[in-house]
């Protein structure tokens, strides 16, 4: 894998981009409604200025040509809706805040996604397998916006230790990126233990074993490597849903990220702020998953050859 | 064995974390005197006044911003603002303000009359694009510069006679213009810092104002925080030492935030928690009758609701007092009159029954109508955008109709853009409406059934109502307008293109520790009058 594999991928990416690009820009203005459109409808005389201010009133082939030209320089344009704000601003505040909570919530996910699936691994059939199972069966089962308003109702209001919402102190953070990484655990620990039991029956950890060599420098030396390349190739899309699928814990803890301009922006039709998140939700999905592929190749020879 | 260590470390980090929680953090929100947090709704759109449409903006606006005339906070009358006095000629089309002199912008510029000239044209400006510029269309030529027919700005209602004698020109005697100056559109705002900065100029680190406090701090989607003003001119009476407006749609994290003692103010209450906090007996839940009607649309285009029998029928047959108390649970007036009792001491005669006592006289007009017990009338269908409460009140009225007219009628509803759009359209029989008034005055109301008004989603259209509302436009006296309203009221009620449900209530919580933010039909909370002494945010208690 070198330098060509990667230029390869990346010129895949740029025609799916545009045609990412032309299906939204068309799809969200076909859609009923408008963004000047509210409970109490503006005059015409008053609408009319409101286009021209926006330029909606020129046609539609040229809007998109217009916004491919600005896309091309890296501007998003203004937001229909955030009047003092552009679609960069919004975007990059709230990116920062939804990767923050992204990567901490991943942080819980793996740390005991990996302890439960590995020590499940350890002993199956027993107690020690039965209890952190039954717990991610649990977690894969309850939707955050159960968790969520649970872990805030027995920490923030009954035992008072933690905010109950908010992103400012450190504090803040603990309890939305618990209920966002709990779901993404679930799995990790399944995968890992998966993972770990099919290794275990290979003949090279029999030989290990044979050897003499020490369970725990079986399972970290031998077992992991392999054993892990489900976890692996479950993470690019295990990031991405983190980062983009964060809309209902964001709006459980109220934390100023991406996810909610996701939504709201649909909801307003507030086009640009529309063609930006999903661009940039696009983006992340493809970065993630060619991040994996590297990744995998580098824990398996085998795809190093290919 | 090696397992159980690892077991062991297992638990051990268990153990830490968990005494890391017990010891290390409070999730208790530690309330500061002065310092108070509301909580706000949606995350504002902009700060300039002339921009933004929403209550969330005005709540901020009217703590940053100082109108020509201000409002006393419990009563709404009007009480000195920027002017210290005003003068009004008898036809009521002629007001000539006094600006006080020592009225400063937050930057220290003083603040003339030239500044209300700049500002008041802005708003009308078609190129700015208000969506609230109509607000300006009571000044003299203001909607023929705002759609482009006349381009030359001097022509406009509002002159600077000099740098504190500001003279006003209205189109009709307009009494509640005085109650208008408090809306955001006719807030004031700084020329060179708008020329300056443009789109940005709202900006903290830009902004200039003139209100009793300035915006510190604004994070999107976080907090908004105002503080005090250094050169308000009534610096003095301003009490609070920081004010921060907190975003908060989900309604169930609002109420915890409340308990938690994170806000002391919220913007609302989740329904499922209404009933719960109505029995408070703390004084922190606060319900407060707001200028609003709640009503459904009946599009008089379509068969059968073309007559006006069967609109009758459909309105009597309906039990408003069950409405509001087991389904709405706010606390809210049944919608046996259309215009709010009380918006400007005005109070219409009610002709709508709140229970079912009018039921025979509906199961006969639906017989004159030709659709004995239903039978015949075209299928009916509600249409109200996806939302529970409306879904809720809409199923009620359906069973209602089946129940006591034998009347079917289905239920269909949209997302909120594409209602809009079948709103705009005529695309529906009937179809809710929530409508807020933009002022303290009975026409905010009933202009909306004027035949050209663009929001008349009836398809009814009367000259006579029409010629009624001009009358009272160009009517000066109080108690004659009053008259032209009650008689526009009582042609509503007999040719009922609508269907009131209810008057709105404003629910809230309210900390006990805040003083001074008075109850009032608006729900106008200038923070320049409150102040905040710590307590503890109470769970509700019932008897």
């Amino acid at each position: 894998m070198g330098i060509a594999y990667i230029l390869k991928r990346l010129a895949v990416m740029v025609p799916v981009f545009v045609l990412v690009v032309t299906l939204v820009f068309f799809m969200i203005r076909f859609a009923p409604g408008g963004p000047f459109d509210g409970e109490k409808a503006v005059s015409p005389e008053i609408k009319r200025n409101l286009l021209a201010k926006y330029h909606m009133d020129e046609p539609l082939w040229k809007q998109y040509f217009n916004y491919l030209g600005d896309l091309a320089r890296g501007d998003l344009g203004p937001s229909f809706k955030y009047a003092n704000r552009t679609v960069n601003e919004l975007i990059a505040d709230g990116l920062t805040v939804s990767l923050e909570l992204g990567m901490i919530s991943l942080g819980w996910a793996l740390l005991i996604g990996l302890t439960a699936g590995g020590i499940a691994s350890l002993r199956p059939n027993t107690l020690w397998d039965y209890i952190p199972m039954s717990f991610s069966i649990l977690g894969i089962c309850l939707p955050t916006f159960v968790i969520g308003p649970v872990l805030v109702l027995i920490f923030g209001i009954w035992l008072e230790w933690l905010p109950v919402a908010g992103w400012n102190s450190w504090e803040d953070r603990i309890l939305p990126s618990l209920t966002l990484g709990f779901a993404y655990a679930a799995y990790i620990s399944r995968l890992t233990r998966g993972g770990l039991m099919e290794i275990r029956n290979q003949d090279f950890i029999r030989t290990a074993r044979a050897k003499g060599l020490s369970e725990a420098r079986i399972l970290i030396v031998h077992s992991l490597r392999g054993g892990l390349l489900p976890v692996v190739s479950y993470l690019g899309p295990a990031l991405a849903g983190i980062i983009a699928g964060a809309l209902v814990t964001e709006t459980i803890f109220g934390i100023p990220g991406l996810g909610r301009f996701f939504i709201q922006s649909a909801v307003n039709r507030d086009y640009t702020v529309v063609m930006g998140t999903a661009l940039v939700y696009f983006t992340l999905i493809f970065v993630c998953n060619f991040l994996v592929d590297i990744a995998y190749a580098l824990l398996d020879p085998r795809v190093k050859h290919e | 064995m090696r397992i159980q260590n690892g077991n062991r470390i297992g638990v051990a980090l268990i153990l830490v974390f968990s005494l890391a929680l017990a010891t290390g953090c409070t999730g208790k929100a530690k309330a500061e005197a002065d310092v108070i947090n509301i909580g706000n709704g949606a995350e504002p759109k902009d700060l300039d006044p002339h921009i933004t449409t929403g209550v969330p903006e005005h709540h901020i606006q009217q703590n940053i911003f100082e109108a020509l005339v201000s409002v006393h906070p419990k009563t709404l009358e009007p009480i000195p603002g920027v002017a210290e006095s005003w003068k009004v000629s008898k036809d009521g089309k002629v007001y000539t303000f006094t600006l006080r002199k020592d009225a400063k912008w937050s930057n220290g510029d003083p603040i003339t009359a030239q500044d209300f000239v700049y500002s008041w044209t802005r708003l009308l400006k078609p190129e700015i694009a208000s969506e609230y510029a109509y607000q300006g269309y009571y000044l003299l030529n203001g909607k023929e510069f705002n759609n482009g027919k006349l381009k030359d700005a001097s022509k406009l209602g509002v002159e600077a006679l000099d740098d504190h004698t500001l003279k006003v020109t209205l189109v009709n005697p307009t009494p509640f213009f005085l109650g208008l100056l408090y809306h955001h559109s006719y807030y004031p705002v700084h020329r060179k810092t708008v020329e300056k900065h443009g789109l940005a100029w709202t900006r903290p680190e830009n902004i200039v104002v003139n209100g009793a406090f300035t915006l510190d701090k604004w994070e999107t989607n976080k907090v908004i925080s105002l503080v005090p003003n250094p050169h308000y001119w009534d610096r003095a009476s301003v009490k609070l030492k920081r004010a921060n407006f907190l975003p908060t749609e989900n309604l169930d994290t609002e109420e915890k935030m409340f308990r938690s003692g994170k806000i002391q103010v919220t913007n609302e209450v989740p329904l499922e928690k209404l009933p719960q906090w109505r029995k408070d007996t703390t004084g922190v839940y606060q319900g407060v009758p707001y200028l609003g009607t709640y009503f459904y649309w009946i599009n008089t285009t379509k068969k059968g609701l073309e007559d006006k029998r069967v609109r009758k029928a459909l309105n009597l047959g309906i039990d408003r007092s069950r409405l509001v108390e087991f389904v709405t649970l706010g606390g809210q007036l049944p919608g046996n009159i259309y215009t709010p009792p009380g918006t400007a001491g005005f109070t219409p005669t009610a002709h709508l029954p709140t229970d079912l006592s009018r039921l025979d006289e509906a199961k006969k007009l639906l017989v004159e109508a030709g659709y004995p017990g239903g039978k015949g009338l075209p299928k009916l269908e509600i249409l109200y955008n996806t939302h529970e409460g409306h879904k809720k009140i809409a199923e009620a009225l359906q069973q209602m109709w089946k129940q006591n007219l034998g009347v079917n009628v289905g239920l269909y509803n949209q997302e909120w853009k594409v209602y809009l759009d079948t709103l705009q359209q005529m695309q529906f029989q009937l179809a809710r409406q929530g409508w807020i008034g933009d002022y303290n005055d009975p026409t905010t109301f009933l202009d909306l059934l004027v035949s050209d008004n663009g929001n008349n989603r009836s398809g009814w259209k009367n000259p006579k109502y029409d010629q009624l509302l001009e009358s009272a436009g160009r009517e000066s006296n109080v108690a004659k307008r009053n008259e032209y309203f009650r008689q526009a009221e009582d042609m509503i009620m007999d040719e009922l293109p609508i269907i009131p449900l209810y008057i709105y209530t404003r629910n809230y919580l309210k900390d006990p520790g805040v003083q001074g933010w008075e109850a009032n039909i608006q729900d106008f909370h200038p923070l320049k009058y409150v102040s905040f002494k710590p307590g503890k945010a109470e769970e509700p208690q019932s008897k």
